[in-house]
């Protein structure tokens, strides 16, 4: 600690001394930036965007080890590790924190107002009161949501299923951007005027039940991008290659896992996107405040081709619905 | 509909001879040793990680699965010692080791949150190549393993040892006058509850196909509806056919579940429908003929050897 006061001093009376002759670019690269990261728990989506992160603002110019200190704290998905994180993350003075997935994101929003935010895996930022609005952020936090298109990912699925009756949804219930996207396709599925049945299930324990209770009601399924349901990727190919049903996910890793086809979400690629936002705010060029929040650029359509083969379909069938 | 239930059954079944081994773990502890162990939700995921990492490096998944349950084995020991030689109580012991084996787990999985096996040979796998399907291949391994387990622990519970492990639970201080060195029963006690808990967990990623670091939230609940199931639909059983019949417990624990998933239920309500229909079963036997509700602990694991 007395160190780190030695060094701000030092700097400090450095920075007094060269106050005349500010330089004309933004923010110099060899001052070591410090970056904190609060990640809500371990999980392959999220990992995948902080080393996406981590490569983007390598991009911006900023290398850790480099002109680049990490601070990397995760949750292990307890809230009051959130809390206790977000306190030490802004106490540190980092120049600048990322928050993965919307608990980190809103604790750290909580904890500070002027510390620059990014933000990423979060589904809705308005919603999470992150933002006053997608456009115009209005305060000290910006990042990348990984909303999908569910119109689109639904349409894809009645596209490989154009017979279908009843279509199922599940998801977990207690996981908030889950309950956003789920009841966004329910919409979608009604107004192709399908049925729906929904199922959800609370722990990776309970997942191969009930999609072995859904597979047998319905022609087709659908889950967005849930925690729990990406995880029991594996289970739940098994389960709808053995029922033979197609199965559209929210996102790529989950279909590349156990699912039929998506246009879906690279998250490394989300998190490299949020990287270059990040290293904009790090280079003085931008305010979180008037960086409108980017949605992914890198959607794509997915299939898995094995999955498609056991199912009897033929992948080059699928395609993109318009 | 029919062919739907059977379906059901099939698959409650092999899921629940996984979880069985589960309930023989939580058994151990809770009903022979009286003691409140809290482990389980830490050593579940252990061993479904060791498995998973010894199967994606090529290891025998027999070996594999022992491997886990070896973890499992240290992950009690802990406990144990934490509980006797430190005196803190057992509830508090097995929180503290769970909190500590999350990071533990985190390790041996490489600091992945989640681990796939796709396309590995696991367990049931060697059933497959019996010529069976693959919810069948299950049902035989895991009753294979349940079995296996049972038997080795009713000759374990007939030796010295064994006879002084229950007496420990029994009466700790009538034991201890007569010479049982009872925190070492203990010890072991913890030790053999989560090696069957570790293996109850490399089973079940082994059948899930992945190994998941948040999964053992709640499985501490699985294994004790497992046990008062069976100990209210079958009472005063041999300490053999108690064990035997936790699998059973667990059996209908995942049917009841199935069913509940069945059902049309807003979303939202699918817990307290599992939650209803739980009391529901477990209150049936009450009235084909009247006894008293005291479910003592020592009564019903009532011992005739």
């Amino acid at each position: 600690m007395h160190i780190r006061k030695l060094v701000t001093g030092i700097t400090m009376t450095g920075l007094l001394l060269l106050g005349g002759c500010s330089s004309k670019q933004g923010g110099s690269k060899s001052a070591v930036k410090h970056v904190g990261i609060l990640q809500v728990v371990q999980h392959p989506s999220l990992d995948k965007a902080y080393k996406g992160f981590k490569e983007g603002l390598k991009e911006g110019g900023y290398t850790e080890g480099k002109n680049l200190k990490l601070d990397y704290q995760n949750a292990q998905n307890s809230q009051d590790n959130l809390k206790s994180m977000s306190e030490k993350l802004v106490n540190e003075k980092s120049d600048l924190i990322l928050g993965i997935a919307t608990p980190a994101a809103q604790s750290l929003a909580n904890t500070t107002q002027d510390i620059p935010l990014v933000v990423t895996a979060v589904t809705d930022l308005k919603a999470a009161k992150l933002v006053k609005s997608d456009a115009k952020p209005g305060r000290n936090v910006t990042g990348t949501t990984d909303m999908v298109s569910i119109d689109k990912q639904i349409n894809l699925l009645l596209s490989i299923v154009p017979k279908a009756k009843t279509i199922g949804v599940m998801y977990n219930a207690g996981e908030a951007n889950s309950k956003i996207q789920a009841d966004m396709a329910i919409a979608a599925l009604k107004k192709a005027g399908v049925k729906i049945v929904v199922k959800t299930a609370n722990t990776t324990n309970d997942v191969q039940q009930v999609t072995e209770a859904l597979a047998g009601k319905v022609q087709g399924i659908y889950v967005p991008t849930d925690n729990t349901f990406a995880s029991a990727a594996a289970i739940i190919g098994k389960v709808v290659k053995e029922k033979k049903v197609p199965l559209v996910a929210g996102s790529v890793d989950q279909v590349k896992t156990g699912g039929l086809a998506t246009i879906g979400i690279d998250y490394e690629l989300l998190g490299k996107q949020t990287g270059k936002m990040a290293a904009k705010i790090l280079d003085g060029k931008a305010k979180p405040q008037d960086m409108p929040v980017e949605k992914a650029e890198n959607l794509k359509l997915v299939v898995n081709k094995e999955m498609a083969k056991a199912l009897g379909i033929d992948p080059k069938s699928i395609k993109a619905p318009k | 509909m029919l062919n739907t239930f059977w379906d059901l059954f099939l698959s409650a079944s092999s899921q629940g001879l996984l979880w069985s081994l589960m309930a023989i773990g939580v058994y151990l502890t809770f009903r022979i040793l009286d003691l409140a162990d809290m482990t389980a939700e830490g050593s579940f995921p252990l061993g479904g990680a060791i498995a998973t990492m010894c199967l994606i490096k090529g290891i025998n998944p027999i070996l594999a699965t022992i491997a886990a349950f070896g973890g499992g084995l240290v992950a009690g020991l802990v406990t144990g010692l934490l509980n006797t030689k430190l005196q803190i109580p057992s509830l508090l012991a097995g929180i503290i080791t769970m909190t500590g084996l999350y990071s533990i787990t985190s390790r041996v999985m490489q600091n992945a949150a989640n681990v796939s096996l796709l396309g590995k040979n696991t367990i049931f796998t060697i059933a497959q190549n019996w010529g069976l399907s693959r919810n069948n291949a299950v049902i035989v391994m895991g009753a294979l393993i349940a079995l296996l387990v049972v038997g080795l622990l009713v000759i374990f519970f007939r030796t010295e040892i064994g006879l002084a492990m229950r007496a420990t639970g029994d009466n700790p201080e009538m034991s201890a006058a007569n010479g049982i060195k009872t925190q070492g029963m203990k010890i072991l006690g913890y030790m053999i509850s989560n090696g069957c808990i570790a293996l109850s967990g490399a089973l079940l990623a082994q059948n899930n196909g992945f190994a998941d670091l948040n999964s053992g939230v709640g499985t501490i609940v699985i294994g004790l509806a497992s046990i008062i199931i069976a100990e209210v639909l079958l009472r005063n059983l041999s300490i053999g056919a108690r064990m035997l019949s936790l699998a059973l417990g667990a059996i209908i624990y995942r049917l009841i579940l199935a069913l509940v998933f069945q059902m049309n239920v807003e979303p939202s309500d699918a817990k307290l429908a599992s939650a209803l229909v739980l009391v529901v079963c477990l209150a049936l036997p009450n009235f084909h003929l009247p006894r008293n509700l005291k479910g003592g602990s020592k009564n019903v694991s009532s011992t005739k050897d």
